[in-house]
Order: structure tokens, then sequence, then C-alpha cells
């Protein structure tokens, strides 16, 4: 007994390892990721923190179900190997939600050790063991059922993609992901920065779902290059959709369309996929303000505005129309880019753009907001002060406040229900479509979500069309 | 890769035809669509409409005239060469259809993505009277081809070295005097289509124009290529490129496409001293 509590106390003393990163000075001006990753002692130390919950929350708390106090104790037993093979059960892509998932919402919000002091570092951990496997593991893959002769068509590789690609390729199917772009990753390579993100990594996840046979068809605009009825003529038997949001939802006010107005969407993808900030080495240019405004406080807003910094922004401001408690971003997030130097305007909105005699935007007009009853979001609207115009010099604008449902390729599939605003309709439980055989998922079902979130639903799908596969629909 | 098959160098060899082995994007592609083009890993996105496709070879033709970095590294680019990724068929095909007496109106490289327009409108039963520009006989492309794809050919160059000494407009209300034109379709460079468009405008005769802004995903998610048509934003890769040329905002597109000249021409300068 009193070696037991001997043994608590030992553990409770371990603080949390911090994370080494770049100071944010020198990160903000470059792209090269901020985190460096814990060192393997600092791994094992912040393993033993792990007081292995019979009830876990933090297992309760994944989307994808992993077994968290699982993966740690190998981690705590130096069994590196073992813990990243105990992940892959669940989650194919590892070193991508390491690094992007919001744990302090999900697994660490409900880790027990965080009510008393700092949860364990579930994020940083996963992280350290699918960055150790790249680094020093054998490569040896994890094992496959036997092959069904099943013949599965995934459209999108972004994470829900991805995760049913993992997940029905280790059940033995035969899978091929479609994907519009010239390659693969869908918002992991276009839109989440090389800072938070490094593309390698993406590419190094989905290169391991190929040497498990997934196969990568780049440059399929599905709906155009090739229609869903055609995947089914061509032998495939169940579908899944899972082609993200990608509709840019831009502001309605005068001035919109001047040169120097992105929306995030493409302001982020000129610069993470066609590789901008690396012009002219790159062919892709990109409009480097000096004067920045991002439009919007979410995860894709801090994206930009750390972007535009990188880029050579002498200012790099964000405009939101809510005030900080609303601010839909991960504190972490929020956090990197006030430590880089973002600086953040509440409760305000534009009202116009200002442009010079060449159509490029030199300014914006906005108007003080102050909040009145909550909305339909539950959040307090935003309501405009009279008379509180002010202008902004800006040269260059980033919408950031959101996306809508791509249609390219819901309107080329008949038999495919939506819903008002243009999202896949799905049953919940199964993530089945109103269309035999297609499975939807992600931001194309939701609208923009996480990561993660997307992840769960190429999950639900893939449980759903392995039991299709097998039983029927 | 996608293997270039055939090359040809037109004009006064800044402008270059490619066919392209493509064989799922032929076999869908149809008049007015897009695809887009990327040479290299380090590449552009470059939108070009197509010329001419062949379901049965599975090729794909499209001609471009080289007019900075990414177009000069296209016509390094010989037969047995290929470009790392090809995308399509994107935007919306022309709609085609038997109204009688139609004119299509054509300038630099829009005539090779007016040819198959034109000829479809032939096949499908109406009069078509051609009218294409260029600023001097060299330049001028397709001549042979537009005239078997339409009923009568009229030709004009800026600088009188042949045909009619003038611009296409010129003739254009000419034919448009007559009074018995159904529909116009012009493809060109902006200025152009914007002529065009306001003559048409004055006989109230509909026309199609067809749009090439900046662009970059090509399926309606990045918002780069947006015009205003009618005083609504539209995306020309998803809801294009073809547009009522009445609506379309010319001089906003004009200034859009200059988004990035400073850049441009630092990169293609660099280019050129590199390749030579």
């Amino acid at each position: 007994m009193a070696e037991k509590a001997t043994k608590r106390e030992k553990r409770e003393k371990i603080p949390r390892q911090p994370m080494p990163e770049q100071e944010p000075k020198v990160r903000a001006k470059n792209f090269d990721e901020v985190p460096f990753g814990l060192s393997q002692e600092a791994a094992i130390k912040e393993a033993q923190r792990c007081l292995q919950c019979k009830k876990p929350g933090c297992v309760a708390g994944c989307p994808v179900e992993i077994d968290i106090p699982g993966f740690i104790q190998l981690i705590k037993e130096e069994k590196f190997t073992d813990s990243i093979r105990h992940i892959w059960q669940k989650n194919s892509l590892p070193a991508v939600c390491g690094r992007v998932c919001p744990q302090e919402i999900q697994c660490e919000g409900l880790c027990i050790t965080g009510k008393k002091g700092d949860p364990v570092a579930i994020g940083n951990l996963e992280r350290f063991v699918a960055d150790w496997e790249r680094e020093n593991g054998t490569g040896a893959l994890p094992p496959k059922a036997d092959p069904t002769g099943k013949k599965v068509a995934v459209v999108g590789s972004g994470p829900a993609g991805l995760t049913v690609a993992g997940d029905l390729i280790a059940k033995g199917h035969e899978v091929t992901v479609f994907e519009a772009f010239h390659k693969p990753g869908g918002v992991l390579v276009y839109g989440i920065p090389e800072f938070r993100l490094p593309k390698d990594i993406v590419a190094q996840e989905v290169n391991f779902l190929e040497r498990l046979g997934v196969k990568v068809e780049c440059n399929q605009v599905v709906g155009r290059t090739i229609t869903i009825d055609e995947l089914f003529e061509e032998g495939y038997e169940a579908v899944f959709i899972g082609v993200g949001a990608g509709l840019p939802v831009l502001l309605d006010v005068p001035g919109k369309n001047l040169i120097g107005i992105y929306s995030a969407n493409e302001y982020l993808t000129r610069s993470n996929l066609m590789k901008a900030y690396r012009f002219p080495e790159y062919d892709t240019p990109i409009i480097q303000g000096k004067n920045v405004v991002t439009l919007g406080a979410g995860n894709v807003a801090m994206d930009s505005a750390r972007t535009a910094l990188r880029l050579g922004a002498e200012n790099s401001r964000i405009v939101y129309r809510r005030s900080r408690t609303e601010v839909p971003a991960r504190a972490a997030e929020v956090h990197h880019a006030e430590e880089e130097g973002v600086e953040f305007f509440f409760l305000a909105a534009p009202t116009k753009f200002i442009g010079d005699d060449k159509g490029r935007v030199i300014g914006m007009e906005c108007l003080q907001m102050e909040l009145g009853e909550p909305d339909a979001s539950g959040r307090r609207r935003p309501v405009p002060v009279e008379g509180s115009e002010f202008e902004l010099e800006c040269d260059l604008v980033i919408v950031a406040v959101g996306t809508g449902a791509n249609p390219i390729l819901t309107q080329s599939t008949d038999g495919l229900s939506l819903n008002k605003w243009g999202y896949i309709d799905v049953d919940e439980k199964t993530a089945k479509t109103t269309k035999k055989g297609v499975w939807a998922g992600g931001d194309i079902v939701t609208g923009s979500a996480t990561v993660i979130l997307a992840m769960g639903a190429g999950r639900i799908a893939a449980n759903s069309m392995h039991d299709f596969l097998q039983l029927g629909w | 890769m996608f293997k270039i098959v055939k090359r040809e160098e037109m004009s006064d060899g800044t402008v270059v035809l490619n066919d392209i082995d493509a064989p799922k994007i032929a076999r869908k592609a149809k008049p007015g669509q897009f695809v887009i083009l990327k040479a290299n890993e380090t590449g552009e996105r470059i939108p070009l409409t197509m010329a001419e496709t062949d379901p049965e070879k599975g090729t794909i033709t499209v001609i471009y005239q080289v007019v900075g970095k990414s177009t000069a590294l296209f016509k390094t680019l010989q037969v047995g060469d290929g470009y790392q990724d090809v995308i399509g068929p994107l935007g919306k095909a022309t709609h085609i259809e038997k109204v009688g007496n139609v004119i299509c109106v054509g300038g630099g490289t829009g005539i090779a993505v007016l040819h198959p327009i034109t000829r479809a409108l032939k096949e499908i039963g109406n009069h078509v009277t051609c009218i294409i520009g260029a600023r001097t006989k060299d330049l001028l492309i397709l001549e042979d081809r537009m005239k078997d794809a339409s009923h009568d050919l009229r030709v004009c160059t800026d600088d009188g070295s042949y045909g009619h000494h003038g611009f296409v407009t010129d003739v254009l209300k000419e034919v448009l005097e007559k009074g018995d034109t159904n529909q116009v379709v012009a493809i060109g460079p902006v200025p152009m289509m914007k002529f065009v468009s306001l003559m048409t405008k004055e006989y109230d005769v509909p026309t199609l124009v067809s749009l090439n802004p900046i662009m970059v995903d090509g399926t309606g998610m990045c918002g780069g290529c947006r015009v205003s048509v009618g005083g609504k934003t539209k995306f020309a890769c998803v809801d294009g490129p073809e547009f009522d040329g009445h609506q379309v905002d010319y001089d906003e597109l004009m200034l859009r496409l200059q988004a990035y000249c400073e850049d441009e021409k630092k990169c293609y300068e660099e280019f050129c001293i590199m390749d030579s």
C-alpha cells in the first residue's frame, strides 16, 4: 500500500513535459514547423504521467477511438514500434492527428489528470511515436485481412477519405482513391500550412497507405472526369464521398473583387499546395501584402494571418465581428498567432473595400459591433454600432469566414439527397447516403469541421461499407 | 505523365499546338470545356480551353500563345515529352442549339477555342458566318479550319496585311446590319469581347463570350477566377467559362488579369535568360 502511494506521488510530481518549439520571432519569418517534437526522454516521462484508467475518458473523447492508455503504456515501456502499431489499429494518420487535432476538447479535455493539473499530452505523444516510426522504424506494415475481391472507390483524399481507405484496405478490400488535385491529402496539403503540418509528413502518411495497397489516382475530378455511376460500371461496389466543403464564402460588400482580396482557400492553396511561398523557385505567384487583414477567427484565419507574416507582412491583423470569447479557433492557434505578432481587432466588420485606379485594394472601411441577443448558433449576435465607421489600411485581405458545399460532384450525381445548403444527407449511424452503394462523410456532410471529425465520419462509413460488402445494403 | 503526341508551331512561332494523350478527358470533353495543365513539379496550373478532342485516339488538342514563363515552359516540351498533370474536362460545355443565323467572332488564340464551337453550331443546322482577326497576317491561325467549320469566313488584320484592314467589329457591324442575326459567339482578347458585346447590344443580338481569368484549382474551390456578370459574382471555372457577353464586367476582368503582372514579368525574364 505504502509502495503504491509513493509511486503515485512520484508520478504526480512529473510535470507535463513542455513541447520545445521555435522562438516566435524567428518562426514568424520561416515556414519550418513550429514545434520540434518531444525528445525520447521527455516522451517516456510524459507517458509515465498517464494513470492507465480502467474506464478512460480520453478514448471516449476520441472520434476514432484510439486505445490511448494502451499506446501510452507501450511508450512508457519504450516499445515504440508496438506503440505505433497499436495506434494504427484505429488511426492511419497519427503523425497528422498528433499535430492538428484539437486535443484540448477531445482526449485531453477528458483526461482525469487534467482535473487537478495539466492533462497528459496525448497529442504530443501520438506525434512522438508516429515520428519515431518514420525516422527509426523498420517500415514493417501492420497485418491485413485476406483479400475479399471487392473494389471500393474513395472520392477525395482528405482526412475522411484516407481513413476510409486505411480501414478498408486493412479489411482486405481493393481501394482506389480519386483526388481532383495533382497531389493527395486534400485539406492537409492545400489548407494547413507547412509550419503546422509539413507536407512531407502528409506524403509519408499517404505513402504508408499506398504500401498497404491503396491506389491513389490524382487529377480525377469525380463528376467531371468520371461520374459516380461510371465508377459502379467500372466494377466498384461501394463508393465513399469525402470531397470536403470546397466552396469559398466571400463577403458581399462593395469592392469585393478588387485585386488583393483572396478567399482563404485561394490564399492557402497558392501558398501550401502550389508552394507560392517559394516563388520564383515555384511558378505560382502570391500577393505579398505589407498590411494584411484576415477576416474571421477560425483556425483557417489563424493559418492565413500567420502565413502572411511569413510572407513578409509588416502588420498581420485579424478582424472578427464577435469578441474574443466567441473565437472559434483552437486556443493554441490563437496563442501561437499572438506570440508571432498577429493583432486582433474584435467586434469589427468590413462594410466596404477601397481600391486604387489599378483595381488593387488599399484599405477597408469597418463598423464597430456590439454583442446583442444570441443567434441560431447560440452565440451572441454582433450588431453594428451606428456611426462607428473606421478605416484600416491594407494591401491584402484574406476572407476566412467559412466555406460552403462545392456542387461539382453532388450536381452530377443522380439520387443523392442534399440539404438546403447543398451538403449531402446521410444516415448518422452508417454514413449511408440516399443513393445505393454510396456513403459520404467529412465537410461535404457537416460543413466545415476538423480533420479528426472527418476521420471519425470516415470510420463510421468504413464500418458500414465493410458490412455492406460482406452482407449487403 | 500526359504525353505530347503531336506538336506544331503556328503563327510566328509564338503559338503552339499540342495533341496530348489524355483518353479519359478526350472521352468526356465537349466544345467549350477546358483543362488545367501543369508542366512539372514546380509549375503553375494553367487553364486552357480545348481546341479539339479525339475520343478514339484518346487525345485532346490545346493551342496556346507564349505570354509568360509557364507558356514558355510549355513550349520547350517536345513530342514524347509530357505534362505532369492534366485535369479536366472542366467548366460547362457550350449550349449548342439551332437558332438560325450565327456569327462567330474570334481573335488570337481565341480562334482555337472558337473552332469546335463553330463547327458544332454549323453541324446542328445554323448558318454560320465567321469573322476572325489578328494583328497581322503572320499571326493568324486556323484559317483553313475555320473556313471548313463555317459557311462564310471573313478575315481581318489590324495592319491590313491580309483581308479586311481593320478590326473584327468593322465586319461584324456590316453583317449585323443585315438584321437577320440570331446569335453571336465571341472568343478572343478581353477588349475584343468587350467591343463585340457593346456592338451586339446595340443590335439586341444575344452574345456568348468565353472568359479565361486567372485560376488555381478550376473546380470552384478558390474563387480566384471570379467575374462580375449582371452584377453577380460568378466563378468562370464552374459557372462558365461562357457567359452572356452583355452582362460581363470586362473592365474588372481586365484589371484582375493584371494581378500578378510584375511577378510574371520578372519570372518570364529570368526564364528567358536561363533558356538562352
